[in-house]
């Protein structure tokens, strides 16, 4: 059954956690561990509770697809798991609201816990996602954040995302 | 040739959804930009070298050095913010 579920869906519906890890290990008795991420909208950018009012996700049909599916060929590539899933959120949400979730499993924990930790710093500077949120001085883009390219390269990996630098130049 | 061009986030409310581009054959990203640039105004601003945009051939990221056959699909958008 987790063989055959799609990898990668983006979605405008809400996700279910349990739902989707008993998904995962369903019919594999060699799962050991399985590890999550759960990502959720925040009310603040800064420092100042209740400033985002909403928040606005957009992305690129398709290509989302094909680069999270890429994303976790590299993550088999790299450790040893046996089952990955990763779910987006995409349209109109609000804060307390989940926005993207991460399973892996793996024999044991180790594994499991550095592919989703490998997933989610990919995501966050290779997925084609937007943000823009609603603020009290009205709707802005949220900048890419440098951290996250930092993240990014603690895997030997390049993502010059963030940042003004023009990197479409090269 | 003729590309396809689209356009996401703060890109595309300055620009719109996309359009299709004519361009000499053995064009690259590079040679698109350029052609965008040169219709000044809104594109100008919004494509300008030195600009944080960010593109994509095929639905694969990459830089201004990725080639275009006929009938490919490039992107230019904001750097991303996922997750």
């Amino acid at each position: 059954m987790a063989a055959t579920a799609p990898r990668v869906r983006i979605q405008a519906e809400d996700f279910d956690l349990g739902a989707e890890v008993a998904a995962l290990r369903a019919g594999d008795l060699g799962v050991g561990a399985v590890a999550s991420f759960v990502g959720t909208v925040r009310d603040r950018h800064g420092a100042q509770a209740g400033e985002v009012s909403a928040l606005e996700l957009e992305h690129y049909p398709g290509m989302t697809e094909r680069a999270i599916e890429a994303m976790i060929d590299a993550a088999f590539g790299r450790f040893d798991i046996r089952a990955a899933r990763v779910v987006h959120r995409i349209g109109p949400l609000a804060p307390g609201d989940q926005i993207v979730l991460v399973v892996v499993s793996s024999a044991h924990r180790g594994d499991a816990f550095q592919a989703c930790e490998f997933l989610m710093d990919y995501l966050k500077t290779q997925a084609p996602f937007w943000k823009k949120e609603t603020t009290p001085e009205g709707a802005r883009w949220v900048d890419a954040r440098v951290a996250d390219d930092e993240a990014l390269a603690r895997w030997g990996i390049t993502a010059g995302n963030a940042g003004s630098a023009d990197t479409a130049r090269r | 040739m003729k590309v396809q061009v689209r356009y996401f986030a703060s890109l595309r409310e300055a620009l719109g959804p996309g359009e299709a581009v004519d361009l000499p054959e053995g064009a690259t990203v590079a040679t698109l930009r350029d052609a965008l640039l040169a219709r000044g105004g809104r594109h100008a601003e919004a494509l300008a070298r030195g600009r944080a945009v960010r593109c994509a051939v095929n639905q694969v990221m990459g830089d201004e050095t990725a080639a275009l056959s006929d009938g490919a699909e490039g992107a230019f958008f904001p750097p991303v913010t996922g997750g």
